[in-house]
């Protein structure tokens, strides 16, 4: 990106020719050993963890052949990640939530990043997805539909595809009524709208019990393993398998939602959000129907986390209204933010970091500093690390929208759009109003 | 005729900005709308091109009715325009500018854009080789990956016209295109508003303050005031009519 790349550091000398592959190499190689060498959970595997992690980072940035990147990448999320999880679930049960997340600041990504319509109830199409697998996959769709069994859980497969398609359906849904709202309005409403399906989840235990309420849905199915991992992977025990199989789905979605999001932000159809993120007023006048340009924005954005909510509530196994609260659509907002809006990259980043600020980094900071007080460091009793947690997340946040406000990868355009220091106008032309 | 607008009446509330307007325009022509600020010269355009649907009257293009569709329709069917206050998109680059005026005229939809079918990608290779010769019918073609916001004024407006004529008008209507230019740059755009017409035979509509610019091109002139049409003609008409005068320089003048 440009703007990093445009003030030559000292550390570009690094990354150019063979030596950018022998270093990247040796680094990812270093972490991954370091990494499956220590597998028991502690303050060093959580450090090493994260630099492993920053190897996604540096393969990303470094100078080496794209063939090479994928077959670096591949390895590390196919190797090395599930080998060091089977060892420790604590591990992969954060790349699992990562992934889910990351998947989810991709779609909410098409909706604020490309189209520019700000939505602050996207986690509804999370839930959407969530009882959509969890109402037919246990006897709750029994409740309202007499003589129903619960579906055979090889059917989560095709549930996995169909969340796409309900998602997306709710996401034009739900796109309709603020169609034509811009800006703040369109905020507040979807942010109205998100809650509306929060609280239609708990009341919707009557008259007719189709969620359950606030009780929530339990033994939600998981996907039956597949024969041949078993086979395959004989050292591993049931939970694990299911762990890994779960972390194989995530993976399978993000990859399907970065496929369609970088294809489509490079097509017409990218064109045409991005002239209406833009101005909407020259983008219909440009031939661009604003309508059906928005409703996909909002179908497509809504369509992974749609699948995602299936996986969810198959990974959980129990799903309940307060998991759909607003704090999460804020949450996702703040990965695409932090990552840089409009950018894919930045919004992998921002899901990855987030998720592990939230479950890894900040847990462990309170643990740490709660470990220090035992041992008789000064800190008062006012203190609790532990309800802090949320305050220093909210502080790194301030940090970056004062110091970085295009994000941490932004995309080209968006990073203009916040430096814009000249002024689309030349000064000294009136600018004349009929 | 290719425009044929009919008693058209455009009110806010109670403010009646366009009154009762009726204007023919000859495929082939350069026509020009001119008079005082505020005399309702943008709103008309405005409800020729959809963005306000008028209050009352009729609009046929082309033989066919286009009153109350809407402004992406109203480009569909052959009319394109640019702004008075430069809207281009400005974190898009030259070359996206004027792909993103082709937009109607290309077909790629969601299936196709993600699989990248061959047909997709033939489409999309042919969609920049025409913005290519757009960008140098208006001479921009060097500049094609510079961000729009970052180019002179008066190469912004000259992409405001590559991309409205991107969604290959029959009709294309200018809103003030030569505001705030200097004599040379004010030459220059009478050159290439000349070569619409006479190299790709598009009809034009300008709206324009500046009279030489006026007298210069235009070969019927309409004048509004108050939202009302008081004088049309050719410029020479015009430029001796004492309505006309008066408007522009008050009462007093006309005795003068």
């Amino acid at each position: 990106m440009r703007a990093l790349s445009a003030s030559p550091s000292p550390l570009s000398a690094l990354n150019r020719g063979p030596l950018a592959y022998v270093l990247l190499t040796a680094y990812l190689l270093l972490t991954s050993v370091l990494l499956l060498t220590n597998t028991r959970t502690s303050l060093g595997t959580d450090i090493l963890f994260i630099l492993f992690l920053l190897g996604f980072l540096l393969i990303y940035r470094a100078r080496v052949a794209g063939l090479y990147k994928l077959a670096l990448g591949a390895i590390m999320l196919l190797a090395i990640v599930p080998y060091f999880g089977a060892q420790n679930a604590y591990y992969i049960e954060l790349a699992i939530q990562a992934g889910i997340f990351v998947a989810l600041a991709l779609g909410l990504n098409v909706v604020v990043g490309f189209a520019g319509l700000l939505d602050l109830g996207y986690v509804a199409f999370f839930a959407v997805g969530a009882y959509l697998w969890g109402i037919f996959s246990t006897d709750q769709a029994g409740q309202f539909l007499p003589g129903f069994t619960p579906l055979p859980a090889e059917s989560f497969y095709l549930f996995l595809a169909l969340g796409l398609f309900v998602g997306a359906f709710f996401g034009a849904l739900l796109g309709l009524p603020v169609l034509r709202l811009r800006g703040d309005y369109l905020a507040i409403v979807t942010l109205g709208l998100g809650e509306v399906i929060r609280v239609l989840a708990v009341n919707l235990d009557r008259p007719v019990n189709i969620t359950n309420g606030s009780q929530g849905i339990k033994s939600v199915a998981r996907p039956p393993l597949p024969e041949v991992m078993r086979t395959l992977l004989p050292g591993l025990n049931d939970p694990q398998l299911y762990q890994l199989l779960i972390y194989l789905m995530a993976l399978l979605v993000v990859g399907l939602s970065v496929f369609v999001v970088y294809r489509l932000k490079n097509s017409r159809i990218g064109r045409a959000w991005e002239a209406i993120r833009e101005d909407e007023t020259a983008a219909i006048a440009m031939g661009i129907p604003l309508v059906r340009m928005k409703l996909l924005a909002f179908a497509v954005g809504a369509s992974f986390a749609g699948a995602m909510g299936v996986l969810f509530a198959a990974k959980q196994q129990f799903i309940n209204p307060p998991t759909f609260d607003l704090l999460r659509s804020i949450g996702i907002l703040s990965m695409v933010i932090l990552g840089g809006m409009g950018s894919i990259p930045g919004a992998i980043l921002g899901g990855m970091l987030v998720t592990l600020l939230d479950l890894q980094i900040l847990p462990r900071i309170a643990t740490e500093l709660g470990a220090l007080k035992r041992q008789g460091v000064v800190i008062p009793d006012w203190f609790d690390p532990a309800q802090y947690q949320r305050a220093l997340f909210g502080l790194l946040l301030i940090i970056m929208m004062i110091f970085r406000p295009e994000g941490i990868l932004p995309d080209q355009r968006r990073s203009e759009e916040m430096h814009a220091g000249a002024p689309a106008r030349p000064s000294g032309q009136p600018d004349q109003s009929n | 005729m290719l425009l044929d607008a009919q008693h058209v009446t455009k009110t806010f509330g109670g403010l009646v900005a366009v009154n009762d307007v009726s204007l023919t325009v000859e495929p082939g022509s350069i026509v020009s709308v001119i008079g005082p600020n505020g005399a309702g010269k943008t709103t008309f355009f405005n409800v020729l091109t959809g963005i306000y649907k008028p209050t009352s009257g009729r609009i046929l293009f082309d033989g066919a009715e286009i009153t109350g569709l809407r402004p992406d329709q109203i480009t569909q069917r052959g009319i394109a325009r640019t702004f008075q206050n430069i809207r281009l998109f400005n974190n898009m680059t030259v070359l996206e500018n004027v792909l993103v005026g082709m937009h109607g005229r290309l077909h790629a939809g969601l299936w196709g854009s993600l699989f990248l079918t061959p047909a997709v990608r033939a489409e999309e290779q042919s969609a920049r080789k025409r913005a290519f010769e757009l960008l140098a019918f208006v001479g921009l073609e060097r500049k094609h990956s510079e961000l729009a916001k970052n180019l002179p004024y008066g190469d912004q407006r000259r992409l405001e016209i590559a991309r409205a004529m991107a969604t290959q008008p029959k009709l294309i209507l200018l809103d003030e295109p030569t505001a705030g230019m200097n004599p040379q740059e004010t030459g220059e755009a009478i050159h290439l508003i000349r070569r619409l017409r006479d190299e790709l035979g598009i009809t034009v509509i300008l709206i324009e303050h500046d009279m030489r610019v006026v007298m210069t091109i235009s070969e019927r002139v309409t004048v509004l005031d108050y939202g009302a049409k008081i004088a049309e003609g050719k410029p020479e008409e015009i430029r001796n009519n004492p309505q006309v005068i008066e408007a522009y320089l008050g009462r007093g003048a006309v005795v003068a």
